[in-house]
């Protein structure tokens, strides 16, 4: 399918579709919603450079609908285009997630039976990240959105050790328990403190000989599966993840190590 | 002190009376037991207080230079004060002096001569009155900016800039106070609460915020007031008193003229895992500081909500506020400079979810009505849906109009995130002082129906914090604090970092401070 100088709203749509645009209010009209600020006085002169920021950004037909002074030198912009080159989903390269979403009963039952104690788990937000919001929601029993954490399965025993953690104190806590997966979650960053904070955690396991003991973990914010393998990681979970998938993944990939 | 109009809970004074009681007895017995007991960040202050300031060849601050050299040559248990005023006395010399020939090993404290005890307390006494009277000074100039500009009604819209360069938080912060902020925040550093020193000088480099530094403070606040009189009202500025260095960070605050900072009793404990002896002993001194200077404090109650269920947990909220509450008062600091924290962090979702909020932040303002009271945003059930945070903040805006609260710290729609960039902070403070002006004399308007949801739920928080109360009292905040009473977070009395900065007073030990405003804040 084309959508490049066809009328979107009478051709026929086949399936699946392979080609995608924006969605706006109508099939095919590539509408994408901006909103920036340019260190301008507000002005004819900003709202130009407002038009011609969203033209470089490959929007056709862009239309700034509210500028906005921040103050003297700065303006505010809230803008329409249309995206009209279509993504081509043929040519996406998607990091497919290995493993496969489980209910808690089925995850405690997995582990009871074929592994017959609960899989060992140490999390922490590591180096001088002072925020546990990511890492208590997937390991306390509480848990998110209504999705009980870790603690909350038989499955798991879980080692919470909190925020600022140093990496040198979570790999000793991760030996000394044995543990059978590390969860590091890294939430407020600046200049990417937080992916050498993430790095230096790989290389140290594996200076220490214990990479291929554990199943590694991140998640955050700006962490997504893909990164997270990049970086080391066995597997990574990006905002929003829910409990229950951080523990099915863990059970899968446990069991397949253990081989039972 | 701004007030919920109209809108009064029905609440039994008894038992106000008796989460008061209990307050006080908790942090009394605290004291009690830890009287014997200095820090070194207590003893780091002094020297601040005395004048020290800078850092040695090495980078490591004066006071630091001080202190280890006392801890080495013997002395520190007797205070830093005493040992100053022998070096000044000795050497004719600025307690500045004493510190550089110290750091380059030109005096050593073991070797100077012993004086009678009399002269050593008295020359300690007058460096310290120095000291207050220069705290003073800065806390009439405030006095006089506010009287000559103004100030905005309550609620005070207060935001954070954290950009991690000092130079860039000006731009942001004055840019802020020019969009309707009245308060700005310099967030710190992450990991800055687990350092036992104090940086120097100004720094353009941090992560997730801006160090806190004598330097950076001064290069606010100048900002800040050129701001303040281009807008013809008074900005006031904000850092944090936490961590490993409450004291000395408190005594930087009182000479650069911060107006509000945040220091809590209990919030190193729970949230840092500081040692919490050390903790509380430095929240005393810190206290000390910040009430002589006329700063607000504010305490971190809002941060229970963000690790547990704010459905479940307005108790211990309300719980803490009390004990805060009478250490802040032990330290004397009067109500009028008392900010006590709880937020708007029920899930959303929850039916009736409003109400409960609703219930809870008049609870707060209503159990503590001399109190600029601080209400936080909400932040846990934000997760990325900008538009749908803004609409919550919305709400929350308008909850805290509605029920008088008098500092509001402004939501962002980019919560959870990144820090906020300049956009954000300009939709949040234009949605907030949208619904601060339209909301303008609601509760006037309004009365509760007696018995119904919102008088029920303050009721039944009231009831349990009382009960919570009564349990520490009875068990001591030390072993509350070991079974998990708060945030469900728990320490051991004798874990935590920081812990070996905690010393023995000897019975020489001497603290000018510790007595002038002792006696000072007799006569509150």
């Amino acid at each position: 399918m084309t959508v490049d100088g066809a009328n979107p709203a009478t051709e026929k749509r086949e399936s699946p579709r392979r080609k995608i645009l924006p969605y706006g209010d109508r099939h095919g009209d590539g509408m994408v919603q901006v909103s920036f600020t340019l260190e301008l006085p507000d002005g004819p002169e900003a709202e130009e450079a407002g038009r011609q920021v969203m033209k470089l950004m490959g929007l056709t037909d862009p239309q700034i609908v509210s500028s906005e002074p921040l103050g003297p030198s700065f303006t505010f912009f809230v803008g329409y285009g249309k995206l009209l080159r279509p993504v081509d989903l043929d040519n996406l390269k998607v990091a497919k997630l290995p493993w496969e979403k489980l209910d808690p009963e089925t995850i405690n039952k997995m582990v009871r039976e074929r592994l017959g104690r609960p899989i060992i788990v140490v999390g922490a937000a590591t180096g001088t990240d002072a925020h546990t919001i990511g890492l208590d929601a997937i390991l306390n029993y509480k848990g998110y959105a209504g999705d009980h954490g870790l603690e909350a399965y038989s499955a798991f025993r879980v080692v919470n050790m909190g925020s600022q953690v140093e990496n040198r104190d979570l790999v000793a806590k991760a030996r000394e328990l044995r543990a059978d997966a590390v969860l590091v979650s890294q939430v407020v960053t600046q200049r990417n403190v937080h992916i050498s904070n993430l790095t230096a955690l790989v290389e140290l396991l594996e200076a220490e000989g214990l990479r291929d003991d554990v199943v590694l973990v991140c998640g955050g914010p700006r962490l997504s599966h893909a990164l997270a393998v990049e970086l080391g990681y066995d597997a990574g979970f990006g905002p929003g993840t829910k409990p229950s998938e951080v523990a099915s993944y863990l059970v899968q990939e446990v069991l397949k190590r253990k081989g039972v | 002190m701004n007030s919920p109009g109209r809108l009064r809970l029905n609440l039994d004074p008894g038992t106000v009376a008796a989460c008061h009681e209990s307050g006080q007895a908790i942090a009394e017995k605290v004291w009690k037991e830890l009287e014997g007991l200095s820090t070194v960040a207590v003893e780091r202050a002094v020297a601040r207080l005395f004048g020290i300031d800078g850092a040695d060849s090495a980078g490591l601050p004066l006071p630091n230079v001080i202190v280890d050299a006392l801890s080495r040559s013997g002395g520190l248990e007797d205070g830093v004060a005493i040992h100053l005023a022998k070096a000044c006395l000795e050497t004719g010399g600025e307690p500045q002096d004493v510190a550089e020939d110290v750091a380059c090993g030109q005096l050593d404290f073991a070797s100077i001569p012993d004086r009678p005890r009399r002269e050593l307390e008295d020359k300690a006494r007058e460096l310290a009155r120095r000291a207050i009277d220069r705290i003073l000074d800065r806390r009439k100039e405030r006095e006089e900016l506010i009287s000559r500009l103004g100030q905005s009604r309550q609620p005070w819209l207060y935001v954070i800039v954290a950009t991690g360069n000092i130079y860039e938080d000006t731009i942001q912060a004055r840019m802020a106070a020019s969009q309707g902020a009245d308060i700005i925040a310099v967030i710190r550093s992450t990991g800055q609460s687990l350092m036992d020193f104090v940086p120097y000088g100004p720094t353009t480099e941090g992560y997730g915020g801006t160090y806190a530094t004598q330097d950076n403070f001064r290069l606010m606040r100048k900002a800040l007031d050129e701001e303040s009189e281009k807008l013809g009202r008074y900005i006031r500025l904000v850092n944090y008193c936490s961590g490993l260095c409450m004291p000395e960070i408190a005594t930087m605050g009182a000479f650069e003229r911060l107006d509000v900072m945040l220091n809590d009793a209990m919030y190193g404990i729970l949230f840092r895992d500081i040692n919490m002896e050390r903790t509380l002993i430095d929240q005393r001194f810190s206290r000390m500081i910040n009430g002589l200077s006329g700063i607000i404090i504010n305490t971190g109650e809002d941060n229970y909500l963000t690790t547990v269920d704010a459905f479940h947990h307005g108790p211990q909220v309300l719980a803490s506020e009390f004990i805060n509450l009478h250490f802040a008062r032990m330290a004397g600091i009067p109500d009028e400079q008392i900010g006590l924290g709880h937020a708007f962090q029920i899930d959303p979702w929850l039916e009736s979810s409003l109400l409960y909020e609703i219930s809870m932040a008049l609870l707060v303002r209503q159990c503590f009505p001399n109190c600029p009271v601080k209400y936080m945003p909400p932040t846990v059930h934000k997760d990325g849906n900008i538009f749908f945070a803004h609409a919550l903040d919305t709400m929350y805006n308008l909850v805290a109009s509605l029920t008088g609260q008098s500092i509001h710290l402004v939501g962002m729609l980019t919560e959870a995130v990144h820090t906020p960039f300049l956009q954000d902070r300009f939709l949040s403070i234009q949605s907030a002082k949208y619904v601060r002006e339209a909301s303008r004399g609601l509760s006037d308007n309004f009365s509760l129906v007696p018995e119904e949801l919102i008088e029920k739920r303050a009721q039944s928080l009231l009831q349990s914090a009382k009960e919570v109360l009564e349990h520490v009292k009875d068990t001591g905040l030390f072993a509350a604090i070991e079974e998990g009473v708060f945030a469900g977070v728990k320490r051991d009395r004798h874990g935590g970092r920081g812990r070996e900065g905690v010393f023995k007073k000897s019975a020489r030990y001497f603290n000018p401070f510790e007595e002038i405003l002792s006696s000072r804040s007799k006569a509150f």
